[in-house]
Protein backbone atom coordinates (compact mmCIF):
# COMPACT_ATOMS: atom_id res chain seq x y z
CA UNK A 1 0.00 0.00 0.00
CA UNK A 2 2.62 2.66 1.10
CA UNK A 3 5.07 1.14 -2.22
CA UNK A 4 1.24 1.96 -4.18
CA UNK A 5 1.05 5.78 -2.61
CA UNK A 6 4.73 6.23 -3.08
CA UNK A 7 4.71 5.16 -7.05
CA UNK A 8 1.75 7.91 -7.27
CA UNK A 9 3.38 10.71 -5.59
CA UNK A 10 6.54 9.86 -8.10
CA UNK A 11 4.96 9.53 -10.87
CA UNK A 12 2.79 12.61 -10.61
CA UNK A 13 6.49 14.44 -9.43
CA UNK A 14 7.56 13.31 -12.99
CA UNK A 15 4.97 14.45 -14.97
CA UNK A 16 4.82 17.52 -13.58
CA UNK A 17 8.50 18.67 -14.51
CA UNK A 18 7.50 17.51 -17.76
CA UNK A 19 4.18 19.62 -18.23
CA UNK A 20 4.78 22.84 -15.76
CA UNK A 21 7.01 24.63 -18.02
CA UNK A 22 4.28 23.88 -20.80
CA UNK A 23 1.21 24.60 -18.86
CA UNK A 24 0.61 28.26 -20.44
CA UNK A 25 1.38 27.92 -23.55
CA UNK A 26 -1.66 25.66 -23.34
CA UNK A 27 -3.74 28.72 -21.78
CA UNK A 28 -2.18 31.53 -23.10
CA UNK A 29 -3.29 31.09 -26.83
CA UNK A 30 -6.96 31.39 -25.96
CA UNK A 31 -6.51 34.45 -23.73
CA UNK A 32 -7.24 37.98 -25.40
CA UNK A 33 -5.37 39.28 -22.38
CA UNK A 34 -2.61 36.53 -22.04
CA UNK A 35 -0.19 38.00 -19.68
CA UNK A 36 2.98 35.65 -19.07
CA UNK A 37 1.36 33.85 -15.96
CA UNK A 38 -0.66 31.29 -15.85
CA UNK A 39 -4.54 32.56 -16.30
CA UNK A 40 -7.33 30.08 -17.03
CA UNK A 41 -9.25 32.69 -19.10
CA UNK A 42 -12.56 33.67 -17.89
CA UNK A 43 -14.17 33.84 -21.44
CA UNK A 44 -11.82 31.31 -23.82
CA UNK A 45 -11.23 33.03 -27.14
CA UNK A 46 -10.22 32.11 -30.43
CA UNK A 47 -9.31 36.15 -31.04
CA UNK A 48 -5.64 35.41 -30.89
CA UNK A 49 -5.79 33.28 -33.95
CA UNK A 50 -7.64 35.21 -35.81
CA UNK A 51 -5.45 37.86 -35.50
CA UNK A 52 -2.41 35.82 -36.20
CA UNK A 53 -4.48 34.60 -39.40
CA UNK A 54 -4.75 38.31 -40.12
CA UNK A 55 -0.96 38.12 -40.73
CA UNK A 56 -0.06 37.27 -43.86
CA UNK A 57 3.58 37.76 -42.75
CA UNK A 58 3.11 35.25 -40.08
CA UNK A 59 0.66 32.80 -42.33
CA UNK A 60 3.15 32.64 -45.45
CA UNK A 61 5.66 31.38 -43.01
CA UNK A 62 4.31 28.71 -41.78
CA UNK A 63 1.75 27.51 -44.41
CA UNK A 64 4.58 28.68 -47.56
CA UNK A 65 7.83 29.08 -46.37
CA UNK A 66 8.42 26.08 -43.65
CA UNK A 67 5.95 23.82 -45.73
CA UNK A 68 8.35 24.27 -49.05
CA UNK A 69 11.85 24.18 -46.66
CA UNK A 70 10.74 20.75 -44.45
CA UNK A 71 9.10 19.46 -47.28
CA UNK A 72 11.89 19.72 -50.06
CA UNK A 73 14.06 18.24 -47.57
CA UNK A 74 11.84 15.85 -46.59
CA UNK A 75 11.22 14.26 -50.11
CA UNK A 76 14.73 14.95 -51.19
CA UNK A 77 16.08 13.06 -47.82
CA UNK A 78 13.97 10.10 -48.15
CA UNK A 79 14.00 9.27 -51.67
CA UNK A 80 18.04 9.28 -51.84
CA UNK A 81 18.50 7.92 -48.20
CA UNK A 82 16.31 5.07 -49.72
CA UNK A 83 18.49 4.64 -53.10
CA UNK A 84 21.83 4.57 -51.04
CA UNK A 85 20.85 1.95 -48.13
CA UNK A 86 19.49 -0.13 -50.71
CA UNK A 87 22.72 -0.12 -52.39
CA UNK A 88 24.45 -0.43 -49.04
CA UNK A 89 22.32 -3.55 -47.91
CA UNK A 90 22.23 -5.35 -51.44
CA UNK A 91 25.01 -4.98 -53.71
CA UNK A 92 28.33 -6.45 -53.08
CA UNK A 93 29.91 -2.97 -52.95
CA UNK A 94 33.54 -3.07 -51.44
CA UNK A 95 34.08 -1.57 -48.13
CA UNK A 96 29.76 -0.62 -47.26
CA UNK A 97 30.62 -1.35 -43.62
CA UNK A 98 33.18 1.28 -43.77
CA UNK A 99 30.99 3.73 -45.55
CA UNK A 100 28.49 3.55 -42.74
CA UNK A 101 30.38 3.78 -40.53
CA UNK A 102 32.61 6.75 -41.89
CA UNK A 103 29.20 8.51 -42.24
CA UNK A 104 27.80 8.36 -38.78
CA UNK A 105 31.61 9.76 -38.18
CA UNK A 106 31.67 12.53 -40.49
CA UNK A 107 27.95 13.48 -39.81
CA UNK A 108 28.59 13.53 -35.94
CA UNK A 109 31.88 15.85 -36.27
CA UNK A 110 30.22 18.33 -38.99
CA UNK A 111 27.13 19.81 -36.80
CA UNK A 112 25.34 22.72 -37.99
CA UNK A 113 26.65 24.69 -35.08
CA UNK A 114 30.12 23.87 -35.95
CA UNK A 115 30.18 24.06 -39.46
CA UNK A 116 27.67 27.08 -39.67
CA UNK A 117 30.66 29.63 -40.92
CA UNK A 118 31.86 26.85 -44.18
CA UNK A 119 28.30 25.85 -45.04
CA UNK A 120 27.36 30.07 -45.11
CA UNK A 121 30.44 30.56 -47.20
CA UNK A 122 29.52 27.80 -49.84
CA UNK A 123 25.97 28.82 -49.85
CA UNK A 124 27.31 32.41 -50.59
CA UNK A 125 29.82 31.26 -53.15
CA UNK A 126 27.38 29.53 -54.87
CA UNK A 127 25.38 32.44 -55.06
CA UNK A 128 22.26 30.84 -52.81
CA UNK A 129 22.16 33.22 -50.17
CA UNK A 130 18.51 34.01 -49.08
CA UNK A 131 16.86 31.28 -51.02
CA UNK A 132 14.83 28.36 -50.21
CA UNK A 133 16.99 26.63 -52.37
CA UNK A 134 20.17 27.09 -50.10
CA UNK A 135 17.98 25.71 -46.98
CA UNK A 136 16.60 22.64 -48.49
CA UNK A 137 20.06 21.35 -49.78
CA UNK A 138 21.85 21.92 -46.20
CA UNK A 139 19.27 20.30 -44.24
CA UNK A 140 19.24 17.13 -47.28
CA UNK A 141 22.78 17.53 -46.60
CA UNK A 142 22.86 16.93 -43.16
CA UNK A 143 20.10 14.57 -42.27
CA UNK A 144 21.17 12.40 -45.23
CA UNK A 145 23.73 10.64 -42.87
CA UNK A 146 21.80 9.45 -40.26
CA UNK A 147 18.92 8.71 -42.85
CA UNK A 148 20.46 6.16 -44.69
CA UNK A 149 22.08 4.73 -40.80
CA UNK A 150 18.52 4.36 -39.89
CA UNK A 151 17.51 3.13 -43.10
CA UNK A 152 20.12 0.62 -43.65
CA UNK A 153 19.50 -0.86 -40.73
CA UNK A 154 15.90 -1.17 -41.66
CA UNK A 155 16.50 -3.25 -45.56
CA UNK A 156 18.85 -4.98 -43.69
CA UNK A 157 15.84 -6.79 -41.51
CA UNK A 158 14.38 -7.43 -44.73
CA UNK A 159 14.39 -11.28 -46.11
CA UNK A 160 16.11 -11.18 -49.67
CA UNK A 161 14.41 -14.35 -50.46
CA UNK A 162 11.59 -11.97 -52.41
CA UNK A 163 13.86 -10.39 -54.18
CA UNK A 164 16.40 -13.21 -55.15
CA UNK A 165 13.01 -15.44 -56.57
CA UNK A 166 12.05 -12.42 -58.83
CA UNK A 167 15.82 -12.16 -60.24
CA UNK A 168 15.79 -16.28 -60.65
CA UNK A 169 13.00 -15.21 -62.68
CA UNK A 170 14.65 -12.90 -64.71
CA UNK A 171 13.45 -9.08 -63.56
CA UNK A 172 15.71 -6.50 -63.93
CA UNK A 173 17.67 -4.91 -61.18
CA UNK A 174 15.16 -1.93 -61.13
CA UNK A 175 12.33 -3.78 -61.25
CA UNK A 176 13.16 -6.09 -58.18
CA UNK A 177 13.46 -2.53 -56.46
CA UNK A 178 10.57 -0.74 -57.86
CA UNK A 179 8.22 -3.71 -57.82
CA UNK A 180 9.39 -5.92 -54.56
CA UNK A 181 11.72 -3.86 -52.65
CA UNK A 182 10.29 -0.57 -52.51
CA UNK A 183 6.70 -1.71 -51.10
CA UNK A 184 8.64 -3.69 -48.53
CA UNK A 185 10.55 -0.76 -47.34
CA UNK A 186 7.41 1.95 -47.21
CA UNK A 187 7.19 1.89 -43.51
CA UNK A 188 10.96 2.76 -42.91
CA UNK A 189 10.38 5.24 -45.52
CA UNK A 190 7.28 6.68 -43.92
CA UNK A 191 9.69 7.23 -40.75
CA UNK A 192 12.24 8.69 -42.39
CA UNK A 193 10.08 11.02 -43.65
CA UNK A 194 8.30 12.30 -40.53
CA UNK A 195 11.77 12.11 -39.21
CA UNK A 196 12.89 14.81 -41.72
CA UNK A 197 10.50 16.66 -41.75
CA UNK A 198 10.12 17.54 -38.23
CA UNK A 199 13.53 18.26 -38.12
CA UNK A 200 13.40 21.05 -40.52
CA UNK A 201 10.03 21.96 -39.39
CA UNK A 202 11.86 22.53 -36.18
CA UNK A 203 15.04 23.92 -37.47
CA UNK A 204 16.40 27.49 -36.13
CA UNK A 205 20.08 28.04 -36.93
CA UNK A 206 20.37 27.26 -40.76
CA UNK A 207 17.42 29.41 -41.71
CA UNK A 208 19.08 32.20 -39.47
CA UNK A 209 22.28 32.33 -41.39
CA UNK A 210 21.11 31.91 -44.60
CA UNK A 211 17.94 33.88 -45.05
CA UNK A 212 17.81 37.32 -44.79
CA UNK A 213 14.55 38.56 -46.51
CA UNK A 214 11.35 38.20 -44.48
CA UNK A 215 9.05 36.88 -47.11
CA UNK A 216 11.16 33.55 -47.49
CA UNK A 217 11.49 33.21 -43.40
CA UNK A 218 10.18 29.86 -42.05
CA UNK A 219 7.70 29.63 -39.08
CA UNK A 220 10.70 29.37 -36.68
CA UNK A 221 12.70 32.57 -37.30
CA UNK A 222 9.14 34.62 -38.20
CA UNK A 223 7.76 33.70 -34.69
CA UNK A 224 10.04 36.56 -33.52
CA UNK A 225 8.61 39.25 -35.11
CA UNK A 226 5.07 39.66 -33.24
CA UNK A 227 5.94 43.37 -31.66
CA UNK A 228 3.30 45.96 -31.19
CA UNK A 229 4.11 49.74 -32.42
CA UNK A 230 6.00 50.82 -29.21
CA UNK A 231 8.38 47.57 -30.10
CA UNK A 232 6.98 45.55 -26.84
CA UNK A 233 6.49 41.44 -27.99
CA UNK A 234 2.74 40.33 -28.45
CA UNK A 235 3.09 37.77 -26.19
CA UNK A 236 -0.93 36.69 -26.86
CA UNK A 237 0.06 36.40 -30.78
CA UNK A 238 3.44 34.30 -30.37
CA UNK A 239 1.55 32.18 -27.92
CA UNK A 240 -1.11 31.29 -30.73
CA UNK A 241 1.88 31.19 -33.28
CA UNK A 242 3.36 28.49 -31.00
CA UNK A 243 0.88 26.43 -30.88
CA UNK A 244 -0.01 26.30 -34.61
CA UNK A 245 3.37 25.98 -35.22
CA UNK A 246 3.98 23.12 -32.80
CA UNK A 247 0.66 21.48 -33.91
CA UNK A 248 1.94 19.45 -36.93
CA UNK A 249 4.84 18.17 -34.62
CA UNK A 250 2.19 16.44 -32.88
CA UNK A 251 -0.33 15.16 -35.43
CA UNK A 252 2.77 13.87 -37.03
CA UNK A 253 4.02 12.18 -33.69
CA UNK A 254 0.40 11.00 -33.18
CA UNK A 255 0.65 9.48 -36.40
CA UNK A 256 4.25 6.97 -36.33
CA UNK A 257 3.02 6.63 -32.85
CA UNK A 258 -0.60 4.98 -34.12
CA UNK A 259 1.04 3.82 -37.29
CA UNK A 260 4.55 2.13 -36.49
CA UNK A 261 4.75 2.42 -32.53
CA UNK A 262 7.19 5.11 -31.51
CA UNK A 263 10.07 2.34 -32.21
CA UNK A 264 13.50 3.48 -30.85
CA UNK A 265 15.89 4.43 -33.44
CA UNK A 266 19.71 4.97 -32.33
CA UNK A 267 19.94 8.26 -33.46
CA UNK A 268 16.26 9.67 -34.62
CA UNK A 269 17.02 12.78 -33.15
CA UNK A 270 20.52 14.61 -34.23
CA UNK B 1 28.36 -19.70 -49.67
CA UNK B 2 28.44 -16.36 -51.03
CA UNK B 3 25.23 -14.51 -51.28
CA UNK B 4 23.74 -14.10 -54.43
CA UNK B 5 24.33 -9.93 -55.08
CA UNK B 6 20.70 -8.44 -56.14
CA UNK B 7 21.85 -4.99 -56.93
CA UNK B 8 25.30 -5.35 -59.25
CA UNK B 9 27.96 -3.33 -58.38
CA UNK B 10 28.18 -0.63 -61.08
CA UNK B 11 24.00 -0.32 -60.44
CA UNK B 12 24.43 0.02 -56.83
CA UNK B 13 26.97 3.00 -57.01
CA UNK B 14 24.70 4.28 -59.39
CA UNK B 15 22.17 4.54 -56.51
CA UNK B 16 24.66 5.98 -54.08
CA UNK B 17 25.33 8.66 -56.20
CA UNK B 18 22.77 11.34 -55.00
CA UNK B 19 23.41 10.67 -51.55
CA UNK B 20 27.07 10.90 -51.78
CA UNK B 21 26.67 14.36 -53.97
CA UNK B 22 25.01 15.73 -50.98
CA UNK B 23 27.02 14.30 -48.43
CA UNK B 24 30.50 15.53 -50.36
CA UNK B 25 28.82 18.97 -51.04
CA UNK B 26 27.40 19.28 -47.25
CA UNK B 27 29.12 17.68 -44.68
CA UNK B 28 32.98 16.57 -46.13
CA UNK B 29 33.51 19.33 -48.13
CA UNK B 30 32.73 21.85 -44.98
CA UNK B 31 35.21 19.50 -43.25
CA UNK B 32 38.16 20.55 -45.52
CA UNK B 33 37.13 24.44 -46.00
CA UNK B 34 36.71 25.40 -42.49
CA UNK B 35 40.45 23.97 -41.85
CA UNK B 36 41.55 26.06 -44.95
CA UNK B 37 39.03 29.16 -43.50
CA UNK B 38 40.71 28.73 -40.30
CA UNK B 39 44.22 29.68 -41.40
CA UNK B 40 43.14 33.26 -43.08
CA UNK B 41 41.83 36.62 -41.89
CA UNK B 42 38.49 36.32 -43.78
CA UNK B 43 35.48 38.45 -43.39
CA UNK B 44 32.21 39.41 -44.65
CA UNK B 45 33.05 42.69 -46.31
CA UNK B 46 35.94 44.83 -46.63
CA UNK B 47 39.44 44.01 -48.26
CA UNK B 48 39.83 40.44 -46.65
CA UNK B 49 36.32 39.40 -47.56
CA UNK B 50 38.14 39.36 -51.34
CA UNK B 51 41.33 38.54 -50.62
CA UNK B 52 41.75 36.92 -47.37
CA UNK B 53 45.49 37.18 -45.99
CA UNK B 54 46.85 33.11 -45.24
CA UNK B 55 47.79 34.36 -41.66
CA UNK B 56 48.87 30.70 -40.26
CA UNK B 57 47.78 30.12 -36.99
CA UNK B 58 47.17 33.47 -36.11
CA UNK B 59 43.39 32.90 -35.28
CA UNK B 60 44.66 29.79 -33.08
CA UNK B 61 47.24 32.09 -31.13
CA UNK B 62 44.63 34.80 -30.77
CA UNK B 63 42.22 31.78 -28.86
CA UNK B 64 44.31 30.45 -26.88
CA UNK B 65 46.04 34.14 -26.10
CA UNK B 66 46.71 33.14 -22.30
CA UNK B 67 46.44 36.89 -21.31
CA UNK B 68 42.86 36.78 -21.78
CA UNK B 69 41.84 32.90 -22.59
CA UNK B 70 39.70 32.96 -19.22
CA UNK B 71 38.28 36.18 -19.60
CA UNK B 72 34.81 37.04 -19.88
CA UNK B 73 33.57 36.37 -23.02
CA UNK B 74 36.77 35.23 -24.87
CA UNK B 75 36.86 31.37 -25.58
CA UNK B 76 38.52 29.73 -22.91
CA UNK B 77 35.76 31.25 -20.33
CA UNK B 78 33.30 29.90 -23.25
CA UNK B 79 34.79 26.09 -22.97
CA UNK B 80 34.05 26.04 -19.40
CA UNK B 81 30.89 27.06 -19.62
CA UNK B 82 29.91 24.75 -21.95
CA UNK B 83 32.27 22.05 -19.97
CA UNK B 84 29.66 22.82 -17.33
CA UNK B 85 26.94 22.97 -19.58
CA UNK B 86 27.24 19.08 -20.75
CA UNK B 87 28.48 17.80 -17.50
CA UNK B 88 25.36 19.25 -15.26
CA UNK B 89 22.64 19.40 -17.83
CA UNK B 90 23.37 15.86 -20.15
CA UNK B 91 25.88 13.98 -17.83
CA UNK B 92 24.64 14.54 -14.43
CA UNK B 93 20.97 15.63 -15.48
CA UNK B 94 19.63 13.59 -18.59
CA UNK B 95 21.16 10.66 -18.51
CA UNK B 96 20.83 9.91 -14.18
CA UNK B 97 16.99 11.32 -14.96
CA UNK B 98 16.43 9.39 -17.66
CA UNK B 99 18.06 6.19 -15.48
CA UNK B 100 16.05 7.14 -12.29
CA UNK B 101 12.93 7.09 -14.80
CA UNK B 102 13.04 3.99 -16.42
CA UNK B 103 14.12 2.14 -13.30
CA UNK B 104 11.61 4.09 -11.61
CA UNK B 105 8.49 2.58 -13.93
CA UNK B 106 10.86 -0.83 -14.37
CA UNK B 107 7.86 -3.29 -14.31
CA UNK B 108 5.17 -0.91 -14.08
CA UNK B 109 3.77 -0.19 -17.46
CA UNK B 110 0.33 0.87 -17.90
CA UNK B 111 -1.28 4.44 -18.08
CA UNK B 112 0.84 6.10 -15.40
CA UNK B 113 4.29 5.20 -17.24
CA UNK B 114 3.11 6.00 -21.04
CA UNK B 115 1.44 9.28 -19.45
CA UNK B 116 5.15 10.32 -18.04
CA UNK B 117 6.60 8.75 -21.07
CA UNK B 118 4.60 10.68 -23.31
CA UNK B 119 4.85 13.76 -21.98
CA UNK B 120 8.57 13.71 -21.51
CA UNK B 121 8.93 12.55 -25.69
CA UNK B 122 6.20 16.15 -25.84
CA UNK B 123 9.28 17.85 -24.39
CA UNK B 124 11.51 16.44 -26.45
CA UNK B 125 9.88 16.41 -30.04
CA UNK B 126 8.53 19.98 -29.48
CA UNK B 127 10.53 23.00 -32.14
CA UNK B 128 13.45 24.39 -30.04
CA UNK B 129 11.72 28.34 -30.54
CA UNK B 130 8.35 26.89 -28.87
CA UNK B 131 10.40 25.51 -26.08
CA UNK B 132 12.02 28.53 -25.70
CA UNK B 133 9.60 30.34 -25.66
CA UNK B 134 7.20 28.18 -23.15
CA UNK B 135 10.33 28.58 -20.97
CA UNK B 136 10.77 32.30 -21.01
CA UNK B 137 7.38 32.32 -19.59
CA UNK B 138 7.79 29.80 -17.39
CA UNK B 139 10.81 31.24 -15.81
CA UNK B 140 9.88 35.13 -15.94
CA UNK B 141 10.38 36.51 -12.41
CA UNK B 142 7.09 38.03 -11.89
CA UNK B 143 4.85 36.32 -13.94
CA UNK B 144 6.37 33.01 -14.76
CA UNK B 145 4.09 29.86 -13.52
CA UNK B 146 7.47 28.52 -11.65
CA UNK B 147 8.01 31.61 -9.22
CA UNK B 148 4.40 31.67 -9.09
CA UNK B 149 4.31 28.10 -7.06
CA UNK B 150 7.57 29.18 -5.71
CA UNK B 151 6.18 32.34 -3.68
CA UNK B 152 3.36 30.24 -2.99
CA UNK B 153 5.37 27.64 -1.24
CA UNK B 154 7.12 30.48 0.83
CA UNK B 155 10.78 29.89 -1.19
CA UNK B 156 10.87 33.00 -2.59
CA UNK B 157 10.96 34.34 -6.51
CA UNK B 158 14.59 34.64 -8.01
CA UNK B 159 15.28 36.37 -11.34
CA UNK B 160 15.81 32.75 -12.97
CA UNK B 161 17.02 34.45 -16.82
CA UNK B 162 19.19 36.88 -15.37
CA UNK B 163 20.61 36.36 -11.80
CA UNK B 164 20.23 32.22 -12.27
CA UNK B 165 21.21 31.97 -15.79
CA UNK B 166 23.65 28.94 -15.98
CA UNK B 167 21.15 26.87 -13.57
CA UNK B 168 18.58 28.27 -16.00
CA UNK B 169 19.90 26.71 -19.23
CA UNK B 170 20.97 23.21 -17.15
CA UNK B 171 17.51 22.76 -16.02
CA UNK B 172 15.93 23.42 -19.23
CA UNK B 173 18.44 21.45 -21.10
CA UNK B 174 17.87 18.41 -18.64
CA UNK B 175 13.83 18.71 -19.35
CA UNK B 176 14.05 19.02 -23.21
CA UNK B 177 16.23 15.85 -23.59
CA UNK B 178 15.63 13.61 -20.98
CA UNK B 179 13.24 11.71 -23.27
CA UNK B 180 16.10 9.70 -24.82
CA UNK B 181 17.98 8.60 -22.12
CA UNK B 182 14.68 7.16 -20.35
CA UNK B 183 13.71 5.85 -23.90
CA UNK B 184 17.10 3.90 -24.17
CA UNK B 185 17.23 2.78 -20.61
CA UNK B 186 13.87 1.46 -20.66
CA UNK B 187 14.82 -0.86 -23.79
CA UNK B 188 18.17 -1.89 -22.15
CA UNK B 189 16.35 -2.64 -18.60
CA UNK B 190 13.28 -4.80 -20.90
CA UNK B 191 15.92 -6.69 -22.48
CA UNK B 192 17.55 -7.74 -19.40
CA UNK B 193 16.10 -11.44 -18.80
CA UNK B 194 14.09 -11.47 -15.50
CA UNK B 195 16.05 -14.63 -14.34
CA UNK B 196 18.97 -12.26 -13.65
CA UNK B 197 16.56 -9.58 -11.64
CA UNK B 198 15.00 -12.68 -9.58
CA UNK B 199 18.17 -14.44 -8.84
CA UNK B 200 19.34 -11.35 -7.60
CA UNK B 201 16.52 -10.77 -5.48
CA UNK B 202 16.42 -14.26 -3.86
CA UNK B 203 20.19 -13.34 -2.68
CA UNK B 204 18.35 -10.80 -0.28
CA UNK B 205 19.28 -7.78 -2.41
CA UNK B 206 17.89 -4.63 -1.90
CA UNK B 207 17.15 -1.87 -4.83
CA UNK B 208 20.36 -0.23 -5.26
CA UNK B 209 22.26 -3.32 -4.78
CA UNK B 210 20.58 -4.94 -7.21
CA UNK B 211 20.87 -2.01 -9.42
CA UNK B 212 24.44 -1.42 -8.86
CA UNK B 213 25.76 -5.12 -8.89
CA UNK B 214 23.59 -6.52 -11.34
CA UNK B 215 21.48 -4.00 -13.65
CA UNK B 216 24.22 -1.31 -14.32
CA UNK B 217 26.83 -3.88 -15.58
CA UNK B 218 24.67 -5.74 -18.09
CA UNK B 219 23.87 -2.27 -19.48
CA UNK B 220 26.84 -0.70 -19.57
CA UNK B 221 27.38 0.20 -23.30
CA UNK B 222 23.71 1.55 -23.46
CA UNK B 223 24.84 3.74 -21.01
CA UNK B 224 28.24 4.69 -22.29
CA UNK B 225 26.50 5.06 -26.02
CA UNK B 226 23.69 7.60 -24.20
CA UNK B 227 26.58 9.40 -22.61
CA UNK B 228 28.31 9.52 -25.66
CA UNK B 229 25.41 10.89 -27.73
CA UNK B 230 23.72 12.84 -25.19
CA UNK B 231 27.49 15.13 -24.68
CA UNK B 232 27.54 15.32 -28.45
CA UNK B 233 24.14 16.48 -28.90
CA UNK B 234 24.30 18.53 -25.82
CA UNK B 235 28.05 20.18 -26.87
CA UNK B 236 26.59 21.11 -30.53
CA UNK B 237 23.24 22.42 -29.22
CA UNK B 238 22.37 26.40 -30.07
CA UNK B 239 19.10 26.34 -28.15
CA UNK B 240 20.82 28.39 -25.41
CA UNK B 241 20.56 30.91 -27.65
CA UNK B 242 17.01 31.22 -27.61
CA UNK B 243 16.58 31.60 -24.08
CA UNK B 244 19.46 33.96 -22.73
CA UNK B 245 21.35 34.79 -26.12
CA UNK B 246 24.73 33.81 -23.89
CA UNK B 247 23.80 36.26 -21.72
CA UNK B 248 23.83 37.72 -19.30
CA UNK B 249 27.48 39.50 -19.34
CA UNK B 250 28.23 36.51 -21.58
CA UNK B 251 27.76 34.46 -18.67
CA UNK B 252 25.58 31.52 -20.68
CA UNK B 253 27.99 31.83 -23.87
CA UNK B 254 28.45 28.39 -24.85
CA UNK B 255 31.34 27.18 -28.00
CA UNK B 256 28.06 27.43 -30.35
CA UNK B 257 27.08 31.00 -29.63
CA UNK B 258 30.26 31.59 -29.22
CA UNK B 259 31.20 30.97 -32.96
CA UNK B 260 27.94 32.60 -33.66
CA UNK B 261 28.84 35.73 -32.10
CA UNK B 262 32.41 35.85 -33.71
CA UNK B 263 31.16 34.98 -37.52
CA UNK B 264 27.91 36.74 -37.80
CA UNK B 265 28.10 39.43 -35.24
CA UNK B 266 31.64 40.47 -35.90
CA UNK B 267 31.90 39.10 -39.06
CA UNK B 268 35.24 37.30 -38.47
CA UNK B 269 34.81 34.35 -40.31
CA UNK B 270 39.03 33.31 -40.05
CA UNK B 271 38.55 33.54 -36.08
CA UNK B 272 34.68 31.38 -36.26
CA UNK B 273 36.35 28.82 -38.44
CA UNK B 274 39.23 28.33 -35.64
CA UNK B 275 36.44 28.08 -32.98
CA UNK B 276 34.29 25.64 -35.20
CA UNK B 277 37.34 23.17 -36.40
CA UNK B 278 38.28 22.86 -31.93
CA UNK B 279 34.41 22.33 -32.70
CA UNK B 280 35.06 19.27 -34.91
CA UNK B 281 38.18 17.98 -33.32
CA UNK B 282 36.00 17.74 -29.88
CA UNK B 283 32.92 16.11 -31.90
CA UNK B 284 35.67 13.80 -33.38
CA UNK B 285 36.97 12.03 -30.31
CA UNK B 286 33.78 11.85 -29.05
CA UNK B 287 32.36 10.34 -32.25
CA UNK B 288 35.43 7.96 -32.50
CA UNK B 289 34.53 6.66 -28.81
CA UNK B 290 31.30 6.15 -30.21
CA UNK B 291 31.96 4.14 -32.84
CA UNK B 292 34.26 1.64 -30.85
CA UNK B 293 31.66 0.98 -29.13
CA UNK B 294 29.49 0.51 -32.22
CA UNK B 295 31.30 -1.86 -33.60
CA UNK B 296 32.52 -3.68 -30.12
CA UNK B 297 28.18 -4.50 -30.31
CA UNK B 298 28.02 -5.46 -33.43
CA UNK B 299 31.25 -7.71 -34.83
CA UNK B 300 29.97 -10.66 -32.58
CA UNK B 301 26.78 -11.19 -34.58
Amino acid sequence: MVGRIAFYVGACLFAAFFVLPLLWLTVAPFNELATLSVQIPEEPSLQNFERVFGNSFAIRALAQNSILQAGGAMLLVTLFATLAAYALSRSHIRGSGVITYGLVLFSSVVTGTAAMVPIFLMIFRMGLIDTHVAVILVFTGGLLPAAIFIMRDFVDSIPRSYEESAMVAGASSWRVFGDIALPMVRPGMMVIAVWAFVNVWGGFLIPFILLRSSTKMPASVAIYSFYSEAGTPLVTLTAAYSLLYTLPVLLLYLFVNWRYGFRFFGGIKS
Amino acid sequence: MQRRSILSVPTGLLFMLPAGLFVAAFIVLPFFWIAAVSFTNRTLTGRNAVNPEFIGLGNYRQLFDPSTFLNSGEFGASLLITGQFVLFSAILGQAVLGLVLAWFFYNRRGWVQSTVQTLGIIAWIMPDVVVAFAWFAFLDRDDGTLNQILSALGLGSPDWLLGLPMLSIIIFNIWRGTAFSMLLFSSALGSIPPSHMETASVAGANGWQRLRDVILPLIKTHIATCLILITLWTFNTFTPFLLTGGGPAFQTEVVSIFTYRTAFQFFRFGLGGAVGMIMMLINLAFALVYLAILRSQRVPR
